[in-house]
């Protein structure tokens, strides 16, 4: 790859764990948090990484943004090694943690993005246009007066996005950025990190549980577990690995025998709700109309498999 | 483009904005020793002038606060006085002697809790990972942490503190010269400097053990209480630990001594009164070399 913007070669995170044996003993245990992981991302691309709770995604983003210095490997962003020279990186990066803020909780929004402006040294010009691009296209007019604390999950995240896109950053993290957030949220939060990257070319790497996140952003998607690197590729490789099921969850009038429709079968039954597996490359729209036609049907929903299922998949498959 | 430094070695920025993609890039100097410092200081009054600010949005809950701050603190004041209805001298010190010892302290403790006060707040940050937020900003950390949640009513304290400070002078008949003229400001201010490095220091220390806040309050508001009163009262043992352990002994009680004209303790050398501000700057080192390493082996939370 010519002139990647991220690069990581062999990188390492170590952790020493002090357990507490007996009264006064104490046991020193070390946890190989990150274990050997390379890999390079280009400018402009959106990068799916994504793995099981505690397999290392955050303590990776961590190492890349330079709160966490590596214990081994060599690393670089746009040229920068991050830990040695953390400020100059922040600069040219943007990062959203979707567990915390890093708006000032007691501030009105806008007052952060005041703070922003002076902290980054954001020319003025170049500041009303992002604020303008930002408030539009993620609705934040309403909330720009409004104390961080007062703001839902969803809005504080759209807020959190906004600040960490006003100085321009050539890459942006984001570590479960759709966690908790509902649909409506999500697929707002989605169109505007697709725009971002097509209007602005901003690379993006983002780390999360969903694997609608995934599916609507990413061409690139990276599997990590136990500190490894497992897969790094296009996603449709992956559900090939990995074969998955999506669910269609039916309410029907009444309660009724499991239904019998070509193309899927009933998992489970409670009451009148019925789960029905069927592949995950096929489209649900045939088997709701066959649902439909010969069943009192009341409600129905569709499942996606969740990553950890993906994965697991992928292991079978492997193994 | 090429890196590009200013004029005496500072960083400069330079962005430039190319074509239709609006690609902007930056493009930063080397930062020298000095830029650390004054990015510091930069992105310091940023955030306090934010807090300022925002404090000022409710001027009334501000007043009382401050008025309350400072009535608390000389209730404290009172305390000693009411004892001395009782007796003639503490220590061998009387009343207008303990309240220059009391006030200089206080004042000095005062500047260092408004200024970095919040240093202590760390270990909350270190425990619940919200470092990290901080990690992520153009703003060296320690600067940060400092101004965070800036409290302008803690003016209240300081302003006790030199009242009974006024008085107490006023009151007393110092054979004044140059160097104790000179000595009354300096030994505010480096006073205020060996708490403000003992804060640094006592944060350093949260990185790894994370509730210091009450070791370093020991130091601090302990420290401070010790300092009001007169070092005759205290055994040996004691002031050597403080003089030169923990040199808490330089915030008020050599140069107090010195202006009072009384021998130093410890039977140092008169000369040892002007010390406090090398005092001050040597604590300095070891504590920002701590903090250094604090935020090296920093290891954020789990998610």
């Amino acid at each position: 790859m010519a002139d990647p913007l991220i690069s990581l070669d062999g990188i390492e995170k170590v952790f020493d764990v002090r357990r507490r044996v007996g009264l006064m003993r104490r046991e020193k245990r070390q946890v190989r948090a990150v274990d050997g992981i390379s890999f390079e991302v280009a400018r402009g691309e959106v990068v799916g990484y994504i793995g099981p709770n505690g397999a290392g995604k955050s303590t990776t983003i961590k190492m890349l943004t330079g709160i966490l210095t590596p214990s081994g490997g060599r690393l670089r962003v746009a040229g920068i090694d991050p830990a040695r020279e953390r400020m100059r990186l922040a600069h040219r990066i943007g990062v959203v943690f979707g567990q915390r803020t890093t708006l000032w909780w007691d501030l009105p929004l806008k007052d952060s993005y005041g703070l922003m402006r002076r902290m980054y040294r954001i020319p003025p010009a170049r500041f009303e246009q992002n604020m303008e691009r930002c408030v539009e296209q993620l609705d934040l007019a309403a909330l720009l007066d409004v104390p961080v604390r007062q703001l839902s999950l969803g809005q504080r995240m759209r807020g959190d996005i906004a600040a960490a896109l006003l100085h321009d950053p050539e890459v942006l993290y984001l570590d479960e950025p759709t966690i908790g957030l509902d649909v409506v949220s999500k697929a707002r939060v989605r169109a505007f990190l697709r725009q971002l990257n097509e209007e602005l070319g901003t690379t993006v790497l983002l780390t999360t549980h969903d694997l609608q996140d995934i599916e609507q952003l990413c061409e690139r998607v990276m599997v990590i577990d136990h500190g490894r690197l497992m897969y790094d590729g296009a996603l449709g490789g992956l559900h090939a690995m990995g074969e998955g099921e999506r669910t269609l969850v039916v309410d029907l009038e009444r309660e009724l025998a499991p239904v019998e429709v070509p193309g899927a079968r009933v998992v489970k039954v409670e009451g009148a709700r019925q789960w029905l597996a069927f592949p995950a490359g096929e489209s649900a729209a045939p088997l709701v109309a066959e649902v439909a036609g010969r069943y009192p049907l009341l409600d129905l929903s569709v499942r996606e498999p969740d990553i950890e299922d993906v994965i697991a998949r992928m292991y079978a498959g492997r193994g | 483009m090429a890196d590009v430094t200013g004029v005496g070695g500072e960083a400069v920025e330079v962005r430039v904005v190319s074509g239709d993609v609006r690609d902007v890039r930056e493009v930063r100097g080397v930062v020298p020793w000095g830029g650390r410092a004054r990015e510091g200081l930069r992105g310091y009054r940023l955030i306090v002038a934010m807090w300022i600010r925002s404090t000022m949005a409710y001027r009334a809950s501000f007043l009382l606060a401050a008025f309350g701050n400072a009535v608390i603190s000389l209730l404290d004041f009172v305390a000693i006085a009411v004892m001395f209805s009782h007796i003639d001298a503490l220590g061998g010190f009387t009343l207008p002697e303990i309240a220059l010892l009391y006030g200089s302290c206080s004042v000095s403790l005062g500047l260092a809790d408004l200024f970095l006060g919040n240093t202590d707040r760390i270990g909350v940050r270190i425990r619940d990972g919200s470092l990290d937020t901080m990690l992520v900003r153009p703003v060296p950390v320690l600067a940060q942490v400092a101004a965070d949640r800036f409290a302008l009513r803690r003016l209240g304290r300081i302003t006790q503190g030199l009242a009974v400070m006024t008085w107490g002078i006023s009151v007393l008949e110092v054979d004044w010269t140059a160097g104790k003229v000179l000595l009354v400001p300096v030994m505010v201010v480096a006073g205020a400097a060996i708490f403000a490095a003992v804060l640094v220091a006592g944060a350093a220390f949260q990185f790894i053990a994370g509730d210091a806040a009450e070791v370093q309050n020991s130091f601090t508001y302990g420290g401070c209480t010790m300092l009001q009163y007169p070092p005759t009262v205290f055994g040996r043992d004691l002031l050597r630990g403080v003089t030169f352990v923990v040199p808490l002994a330089f915030v008020n009680w050599l140069p107090a001594l010195y202006v009072l004209g009384r021998p130093v303790p410890l039977g140092l050398p008169q000369w040892t009164a002007f010390l406090s501000p090398l005092v001050a700057f040597l604590l300095f080192l070891p504590a920002s070399l701590a903090w250094r390493a604090g935020v090296r082996s920093y290891r954020s939370t789990g998610s």
